[in-house]
């Protein structure tokens, strides 16, 4: 199979979750959206380790496996934290950073 | 060169004085006075000592040195503030000390009713250790160090009483007027480092004799603006009038006696500068030749007691600025009539200051009259004074100021006669408006008014003046006896050779001068003494007078010349200011607050607008690059 259908499964992927971030209000959604974002990349990564006949993509994919699993932990606490709070999940109602 | 390690004391005494007296506060109201005419006193003891040691030793071993402390070690440059008495210095330490400490007793007396006192003799004790360091500095940076302590003290005194704003006013224009000096002098010192390589008094002498003439000729122009400043001479001599606003003794130390010589001084201490700079020498005699014209004629107008003294003085040291000019002919006498001034004009300041405290601080002339009879001890003070200052033999006045006369017609040629004429007529105007003083004060009918009530001065007061007067008597025969104090300054002003032929002899000026002087006097008398004296200053009177009354119009063309286009110059430069550097300075803040405003609405707080603008930036990135690449 031609390996590079992959990559355009990939920027599907990545233009969904890109998308997702942008027009999505839950944090919840953005954040399954920025997950998307990752598994695109690491896509990519491993289709590129594929067509050169090398490791060195797989590798950095299981990089950003770890990283994306420590960002779950850490985002999802801030997300809880929030939401128990203010009682809202919503990414626009946490702006008060512009004041 | 003899060290000595006692020359401090001279200095820091009265400065120890000061010190005390300032930090203690009105603690020390009640002793501060007496502390600080012993410690001036102590100090013109220390002067003795020393004079007796010189004296004890062979003419060429006389000067004596002493090293305080490395000043300024720059590479090849150093100065080391040090200490330098020799004959001619002697001469000004016992002056200072001397008459000064005279003056301390007086103020005691003078002061006692002013709150201040205290402070007022911590001043004068300021002003006796700046004055001492000026003498005593063996460079020209430590000169300049008392030249600028002198001024303080002295902006410090005349508006001793600032409570009245235009004493205040009088104050400030001595020091700015005097500041204008003082860049002479800067610059001279300037001069001499970028020239010469030294600033020390030995050093520019040794280099003066192989030093270009232009850099010479600079210097010497620069040391005469200094001079003019701080000796009231033309043409910064405005501010001398004006500084008679300061307590009487005030007046007679500083702005008679010493402070107001110490341009007289600094020329005769450049004298190796002078001798080879003819231009700048030249400048010096018609600088002399002017003020002392001037200061005459300002002289004659005044009604203000101290004023016509004010005049008088400066009339004084434009003959000693004349006799430093001379050259080496010159200066002994210039020094002499220096010292000879020093005790009859102090000597005449506080006979004045006698006067206004017998009758009630009025200066007025025209107010006084017949008080010969009330203040005995003043009119013959103040006598002797005026004896020795018209020149009449055998008082002070007649051998210091005819040894200049004399001098200057021997200069040689068409300016001998010019400065000869110059100084006889200054004499002959001098005997007049003295004896116009003299008149108007002790001898004409009475022009009081009946409820005050003249009364001789307490003997504090009347003590010093009877010193000073005893000296306006005996110090002209003392110095010329055996020509003493030529050959005492001969080693440091340099030996004058007798001139092969004298032009005119001095008996013969002697008898001109006293012609001068019998005319002066004949003149003054038939106008004040035999005649009716208006108690108001008449009106209607020549245009001549009027511009003598206005001081010769010297303000009114400061103003015009100076202050009025320095006026415009500043308008200009704060409109310029405003408008090219703090416009520049506030479009610039203008724009970045501007634009930073505008950028600041990109920042909404919201987390998708900017992961929006991430994105953007991203895919225009990616763009840019493939564009570029392709």
């Amino acid at each position: 199979m031609n390996p590079y259908n992959y990559l355009y499964v990939a920027g599907l992927l990545f233009t969904i979750g890109a998308v997702g971030v942008v027009v999505r209000r839950n944090a919840i959604v953005v954040f399954m959206c920025v997950e998307l974002m990752l598994n695109a990349a690491n896509l990519t990564l491993v289709t590129f380790s594929r067509i050169n006949g090398t490791l060195d993509g797989q590798i950095a994919a299981f990089f950003t496996m770890v990283v994306a699993a420590c960002e779950v932990v850490v985002g999802l606490a801030i997300i809880v934290t929030i939401y128990r709070s203010r009682r809202s999940a919503s990414v626009d109602d946490a702006s008060l950073l512009r004041r | 060169m003899t060290t000595s390690t006692s020359l401090v004391y001279l200095i820091a005494l009265p400065l120890f004085g000061a010190a005390i007296l300032l930090l203690a506060g009105r603690r020390a109201d009640s002793w501060g006075h007496i502390l600080a005419t012993l410690l001036s006193a102590s100090s013109f003891g220390v002067g003795l000592y020393q004079l007796s040691q010189m004296l004890s030793r062979a003419t060429e071993e006389r000067a004596v040195t002493q090293k305080l402390f490395a000043w300024i070690n720059v590479g090849s440059f150093n100065v080391d503030a040090g200490l330098l008495l020799d004959q001619l210095s002697i001469c000004f330490v016992l002056l200072i000390t001397g008459v000064g400490t005279l003056i301390h007793i007086y103020s005691i007396s003078y002061m006692s009713h002013d709150e201040n006192r205290r402070r007022f003799f911590a001043y004068l004790n300021l002003f006796i250790a700046a004055m001492l360091l000026l003498v005593l500095g063996n460079s020209y940076l430590n000169l300049y160090v008392g030249w600028e302590g002198v001024g303080l003290a002295s902006y410090l005194l005349i508006g001793f009483w600032n409570q009245k704003p235009a004493y205040a006013t009088a104050s400030k224009k001595a020091f700015v007027m005097n500041r204008i000096g003082d860049m002479g002098l800067t610059f001279a010192i300037m001069i001499a480092f970028a020239t010469l390589g030294t600033v020390s008094f030995s050093g520019v002498e040794a280099a003066s004799h192989t030093a270009s003439k232009a850099a010479l000729t600079g210097i010497g122009i620069m040391l005469l603006i200094a001079a003019t400043g701080k000796s009231a001479q033309f043409p910064l001599q405005a501010w001398l009038g004006d500084a008679m606003a300061g307590p009487t003794p005030v007046s007679a130390l500083i702005h008679a006696a010493t402070m107001v010589t110490a341009g007289v001084y600094l020329i005769v201490r450049s004298n190796f500068i002078f001798d080879a700079a003819p231009t700048a020498q030249l400048l010096v005699v018609i600088v002399g030749a002017i003020t002392l014209t001037f200061g005459a004629l300002v002289g004659t107008a005044k009604d203000d007691i101290k004023k016509a003294l004010a005049a008088s003085t400066m009339s004084q040291i434009g003959y000693m600025i004349l006799g430093a000019g001379l050259g080496p002919a010159g200066y002994a006498f210039a020094i002499m009539h220096l010292l000879t001034h020093g005790f009859f004009k102090a000597g005449m300041f506080l006979g004045a200051g006698s006067v206004m405290h017998g009758m009630n601080d009025q200066v007025n002339m025209r107010r006084y009259g017949a008080l010969r009879k009330f203040m005995p001890i003043t009119f013959a003070t103040f006598g002797l004074g005026y004896l020795a200052i018209i020149g009449v033999p055998p008082f002070a006045g007649f051998y210091s100021k005819d040894a200049i006369i004399e001098v200057a017609f021997n200069a040689g040629g068409v300016k001998g006669i010019l400065l000869g004429s110059t100084a006889l007529l200054g004499a002959a105007i001098t005997a007049f408006y003295m004896t116009r003083v003299m008149v108007l004060t002790f001898t004409s009918p009475k022009r009081w008014e009946d409820d005050q009530h003249p009364h001789e001065s307490p003997w504090l007061m009347w003590i010093p003046m009877a010193i000073l007067a005893i000296g306006s008597v005996t110090t002209g025969y003392l110095f010329t006896r055996g020509h003493a104090l030529v050959h005492w300054l001969a080693p440091v002003v340099g030996e004058h050779a007798e001139t092969e032929e004298m032009l005119i002899k001095p008996i013969v000026v002697s008898a001109m001068a006293l012609v001068a002087v019998v005319i002066g006097v004949a003149i003054a008398l038939a106008k004040y003494q035999f005649s009716e004296v208006d108690e108001l200053a008449p009106e209607n009177v020549s245009l001549f007078t009027e511009i003598a009354r206005k001081d010769l119009m010297q303000d009114s063309f400061n103003e015009a010349v100076f202050m009025r286009p320095g006026q415009v110059i500043t308008r200009v430069l704060v409109k310029g200011d405003e408008s090219v550097v703090d416009g520049t300075v506030r479009t610039v803040a203008r724009i970045v607050m501007g634009s930073g405003s505008t950028l600041r609405k990109t920042q909404t707080g919201f987390a998708r607008s900017y992961a929006a603008l991430i994105l953007i930036g991203a895919v225009v990135l990616i763009a840019g690059i493939w564009v570029v690449t392709q």
